[in-house]
């Protein structure tokens, strides 16, 4: 269920695995796959917004089934999903890979007056593309981005998306006049403790204010102010939000399968549902502790993809998966930052991903890894959905060429 | 790592002042966290997101965020805000005696 980069990934490597012995259907509402970690370019006019959407069903290997069809809910006791108007598809395994959801509606006011007039998100493409619009206008005042609550997609999105705005707004000779500042309902600027340490000196030195602990109740888009739980207020001339999120509603329907944020609850470490047995998920659609990235798809796509074979021939799943996260992180002025980690280890500086080559540095801007951001896209498209190995980097996080002497285990600190 | 004053017990706490072991907290320890935190007394309405806490815990082995509280535990997200000031999910977790609540990245 879901062709997004989840699905999709895992369908084309139970492709390669089976063959023709399986007979693999994908399930969508529609054919539209947006390229996501393009959506942060769009609002600075550094990405084409049609040259991000592609078809789903392109992006499968041929022999594999492609649906359009909106799913009622699943029933894990009859192997069923049953499709709105009653159809049932049975299965003998299920792979819900049915993403993150955009709950605006869920913060008072966030959608009210103001919504795509001073209020907007970058998170769906008609979002960053009215944003877009808007900058391209916005002379001078208050520019405001909030992180209302974990999880988010992508959760270092918000602060790249600072990173751009400055650099936008000096290449217009007008940072003067703009006040950015990042408003986030955690204590830190940054998700990771040793990235808060590492790299907060980056949002000082683009002179991008901080508030913490702002957790968002309701929004009043007329008056221009973001009012916390407990009373306080920050006001914005322009608001850029990343609402809160949760899991696909049909998972909230299928009794059993999902947490109370319909995240679909999952072992960490096999990605089987705790539901049903012959149930797995994947990407951001899971509960997992883990970022909801592209990366990390790709690093659970190994793990399902021994396991469902496994699972299928009556052995033991493996636990393999760690958490492993890889982002780039974009600091603009043509330059990025990566960060890679897992379940248990903070982001650490070093080299990535070969020791002592790199060529990537960790932890720290470089022209490079801009780049390498850049290729990203290409490898999407052509490596990472296809489900082909990346070379050089493996599914279990590596600590070769990390600078262990930093390390964090979790819980030790903070 | 500190050991808590509110009992003469040798109970572990992280730099923030989170429980390492969740089984040596006690109801008694509970005040005495409260009033370090500047809560004085711990009213019916605390005791039902403290247990909630705890409970959600020890089931699914996280502390449960403050959406989660707002939703789940019958007390509405602007009373949490009241009853627990600045951070409700990381305090009440404090008091609960149960790892900080950890924010997926």
């Amino acid at each position: 269920m879901g062709g997004g980069t989840a699905g999709t990934l895992t369908a084309n490597r139970l492709r390669r695995v089976y063959g023709q012995r399986a007979k693999i259907t994908v399930l969508d509402r529609d054919d539209r796959h947006v390229y996501q970690p393009g959506l942060l370019f769009v609002p600075f006019g550094l990405a084409d917004p049609n040259r991000l959407v592609r078809s789903r069903r392109a992006q499968l290997s041929a022999g594999i089934d492609f649906r359009l069809g909106e799913v009622e809910h699943i029933e894990t006791a009859k192997d069923n999903v049953y499709l709105e108007g009653g159809e049932a598809i049975p299965y003998d395994v299920l792979v819900i890979a049915t993403g993150a959801s955009l709950l605006p509606d869920e913060t008072e006011g966030l959608t009210g007056p103001g919504w795509q007039q001073r209020v907007f998100t970058f998170y769906t493409l008609e979002g960053a593309i009215a944003l877009r619009d808007k900058l391209r206008s916005f002379e001078q005042g208050r520019l405001v981005v909030n992180m209302v609550d974990l999880p988010v997609k992508c959760p270092v999105a918000p602060l790249e998306f600072c990173f751009l705005a400055d650099w936008h707004f000096r290449q217009r000779g007008i940072r003067d006049r703009v006040r950015i500042e990042y408003v986030t309902s955690l204590d830190g600027a940054f998700t990771k403790a040793t990235c808060d340490r590492e790299l907060s000196g980056l949002l000082a030195a683009k002179q991008i204010e901080v508030t913490t602990e702002f957790s968002t109740g309701q929004v009043d888009g007329a008056a221009g102010r973001l009012i916390s739980w407990d009373d306080r207020e920050v006001a914005f001339d322009l608001l850029v939000t990343i609402p809160l999120h949760g899991g696909a509603q049909v998972v909230g329907r299928s009794p059993g399968l999902g947490d109370d944020l319909d995240f679909v609850s999952v072992d960490r470490a096999t990605l089987q549902s705790e539901a049903a047995p012959n149930v797995f998920a994947i990407g951001d659609a899971t509960n997992v502790p883990a970022s909801k990235a592209g990366s990390v798809a790709h690093f659970q796509g190994e793990t399902l993809v021994a396991n469902i074979p496994r699972f299928l021939d009556g052995h033991e799943l493996e636990p393999t998966f760690d958490g492993h996260t890889n982002c780039f992180i974009e600091t603009g002025f043509g330059k990025a930052l990566l960060i890679d980690f897992n379940y248990d280890t903070e982001p650490l500086p070093g080299l990535f991903p070969e020791r002592h080559v790199g060529p990537l540095r960790l932890l720290r801007e470089s022209r490079l890894n801009h780049l390498g951001k850049l290729a990203f896209e290409w490898i999407y498209w052509h490596v990472l959905l296809p489900g082909r190995h990346l070379p050089g980097i493996s599914a279990r996080m590596q600590l070769a060429g990390k600078e262990l002497d930093s390390i964090t285990i979790e819980g030790s600190t903070r | 790592m500190t050991t808590t004053a509110a009992t003469d017990a040798q109970i572990e706490r992280d730099a923030e002042g989170f429980f390492v072991h969740p089984e040596q907290w006690t109801e008694a320890i509970a005040g005495g966290i409260a009033r370090e935190n500047g809560i004085r007394e711990l009213t019916n309405r605390h005791w039902q997101v403290i247990n909630f806490m705890r409970s959600t815990y020890l089931e699914t082995g996280a502390a449960p965020s403050i959406r989660t509280l707002g939703k789940a535990s019958g007390v509405p997200i602007k009373e949490l805000y009241q009853l627990f000031p600045k951070g409700p999910a990381k305090l009440a977790a404090k008091i609960a005696g149960i790892p900080k609540p950890r924010g997926c990245i």
